[in-house]
């Protein structure tokens, strides 16, 4: 990945390797020492790391469950739940696996505020928040099937609303449906299926990762500034610098996931997932995981079923286009006034679009989702595009050190913290 | 103008092309025949496409009651419709309707109401066969899922679901008894 000279190393081992496969100098250029990180960047920056971690939970506890798991419409239930009361930790390695989803979805959305924030998408930076984005449909699309999995009422009913979206589609709706479900109906082909994708597909989410962190590496990351560092004085090696500050947010994100894995593991859970899949009777009110509920209240917003499709899927397509629709100049917020006060508009707007998602279809959750679906797009096509233009700036400072070094001083004070800066 | 040489050297070109498009155009479909066999390998399996037919005995069904069976995987409501939920049906004018059709195309005998009990939006089962249950404002089924209100006749109301809950194909085989399939 990265050109230039290679850094020499004492321990012979390492030499060897190196002379035939350039591996630690890669990773150590990557997101070690070697990689010139701005020094200003603050904790939002952490969820990076914390995305890694929830991937490597998922995959390992996965490929345990896996182990034990029966991938049939007749005997995945119970072999839940004797994965629950039987197998040795099985319980524990459940709950991780089902909370370490909860986790995982926590970490991206608060990685793409972050981005949406500080601008993060800007030139250079495009196909960097493109291939993020891209990562994001997969790991719906992992976590819908995932759910499906232990073949509960919500799991069944779940997967036959959001297979039958497919259906919406003109002329080949019906056919691709029949081909998703491998029958007439989601039943033992698409619960054999599912399994196999959901093995799947987290190993293309780590493929896609390698691409993602390599488009990072070209430009290096973006700041809270959003200034691009002008040199050494305003970089700092990634190690130790950033893995030490991240390393706190690590432990923090680990007491919360240990607090819910062993204290509240069902907190965001459905009792209707407790009763097993029946094909004769739809749960009074389905309900998604918390992490689709914005979406699921557009999808219901819209009175037509072919509409409803269209905007559920834009409603996250939509930040592919990000990048173009924004037309600021000014990569961070902080120097935006008045496009700051739309952005946490925004997010209220997806908060209110959630909470519309988790009530029963129809009164005053289904007047606020139609406002809500209207701003959210509002807030891309007709704010972004407009604010940018209109806008006048806060004055920019010219360089990440500028603001807290004496003009007299002139050279870095060597003792100050990364956060000196902002 | 250009020399002879170029002229060649563009005819060279102009080969090279129709070479690359043809061999292009030739691992394309290659590709296309290999892949299809693992594509069709998820469509229904011959076991599954086996076509089921169901019996029903309608006898023991009392007027103003409504059954549900299985057919192909999928539940058909039966409903022994009462003169008033029959009358309700037919008094409706078709530009009324989202999914326009009269409940006269929808039966073979008025008192008996066969459908697809799956809601045509999402494919959820509507509330509607079990005393007690929400009926819908059109007071035939309503589906909670999204809100789709169907009449007596199974037609769709109001809310997002496109058509109509459909007719399977059944025929009656003696008085009371039908065929689903
Ligand atoms: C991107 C990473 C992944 C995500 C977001 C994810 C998400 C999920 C979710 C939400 C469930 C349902 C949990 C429940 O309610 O019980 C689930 C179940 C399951 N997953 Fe994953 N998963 C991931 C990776 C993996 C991997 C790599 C494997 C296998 C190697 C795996 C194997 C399983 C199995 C066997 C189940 C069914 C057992 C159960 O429900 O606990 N998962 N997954
Ligand atoms: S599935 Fe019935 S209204 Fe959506």
């Amino acid at each position: 990945m990265a050109g230039g000279p290679r850094r020499q190393y004492n321990n012979p081992i390492i030499r060897w390797i190196e002379y035939r496969l350039p591996i630690v100098s890669t990773m150590e250029a990557t997101l070690g020492r070697d990689m010139p990180t701005p020094r200003n960047l603050n904790y939002w920056w952490s969820m990076g790391m914390i995305l890694t971690v929830a991937l490597a939970i998922q995959i390992l506890t996965g490929i345990f469950l896996a182990m034990h798991y029966v991938p049939t419409a007749e005997g995945a239930f119970d072999s839940v739940e004797r994965i629950m009361r039987d197998v040795n930790n099985g319980w524990m390695i459940r709950y991780m696996h089902a909370n370490g989803a909860s986790l995982f979805f926590a970490a991206v959305y608060i990685h793409i505020m972050r981005g949406l924030y500080y601008g993060s998408y800007k030139a250079p930076r495009e196909l960097l928040w493109i291939l993020g984005v891209l990562l994001l449909f997969i790991m719906m699309a992992t976590a819908f099937i995932g759910y499906v999995l232990p073949w509960g009422q919500m799991s069944f009913w779940g997967a036959t609303v959001i297979t039958n979206l497919f259906s919406a589609i003109p002329l080949i709706g019906e056919t691709l449906t029949t081909w998703i479900w491998g029958g007439f109906a989601v039943d033992n082909p698409t619960l054999n299926r599912f399994f196999s994708l959901h093995y799947l597909l987290p190993f293309v989410i780590a493929g896609i990762t390698v691409l993602h962190i390599w488009a990072l590496h070209v430009h290096g990351p973006s700041n809270p500034i959003g200034i691009s560092p002008k040199g050494k004085h305003d970089t700092l090696p990634y190690h130790p610098y950033y893995t030490t500050k991240y390393l706190t947010v690590f432990g923090i994100t680990l007491i919360i996931f240990a607090f819910f894995v062993f204290y509240e593991p069902l907190y965001l859970n459905h009792p209707d997932s407790f009763k097993p899949a029946d094909p004769l009777s739809t749960p009074s009110h389905i309900v998604p995981e918390w992490y689709f509920l914005p979406f699921y209240a557009i999808l219901r917003a819209i009175p037509d079923k072919l509409g409803g499709v269209v905007m559920f899927i834009a409603s996250v397509a939509i930040l592919f286009l990000v990048p173009f629709l924004d037309t600021s100049k000014v990569r961070s917020s902080r120097f935006r006034p008045i496009y700051k006060q739309f952005y946490w508009i925004f997010i209220a707007d997806v908060i209110l679009l959630g909470w519309c998602g988790s009530q029963p279809a129809g009164g005053i959750a289904l007047l606020l989702a139609r406002i809500g679906t209207v701003y959210y797009f509002a807030h891309f096509l007709l704010v972004m595009p407009l604010v940018g233009w209109f806008e006048k700036p806060r004055p920019i400072p010219d360089g990440i050190s500028k603001p807290v070094i004496p003009k007299e001083r002139g050279d870095i004070p060597t003792r100050s913290s990364p956060e000196a800066a902002e | 103008m250009s020399s002879t040489a170029d002229k060649e050297q563009d005819k060279e070109a102009s080969r090279r092309d129709f070479l690359f498009i043809t061999a292009g155009a030739a691992s394309l479909v290659g590709a296309g025949m290999a892949v299809w066999p693992f594509i069709n390998s998820m469509n229904p399996a011959k076991d599954t496409l086996a076509l089921a037919t169901t019996e029903v005995d309608l006898s023991p069904i009392e007027e103003g009651q409504r059954i549900t069976v299985m057919w192909r995987k999928k539940p058909v409501f039966i409903d022994h419709r009462t003169k008033d939920q029959i009358e309700k049906a037919r008094n409706v004018s078709l530009s009324e309707l989202k999914d326009p059709q009269s409940d006269n195309d929808r039966v073979q005998r008025p008192e008996w109401l066969v459908l697809v009990g799956i809601c045509t939006h999402l494919g959820c089962i509507p509330k509607g066969q079990r005393t007690g249950d929400q009926l819908g404002e059109y007071k035939g089924w309503f589906c909670p899922c999204h809100g789709s209100h169907y009449d007596t006749s199974g037609r769709i109301r109001k809310g997002p679901a496109p058509t109509n809950l459909p007719v399977p194909p059944y025929k009656f085989t003696n008085e009371t008894t039908i065929q689903i399939g």
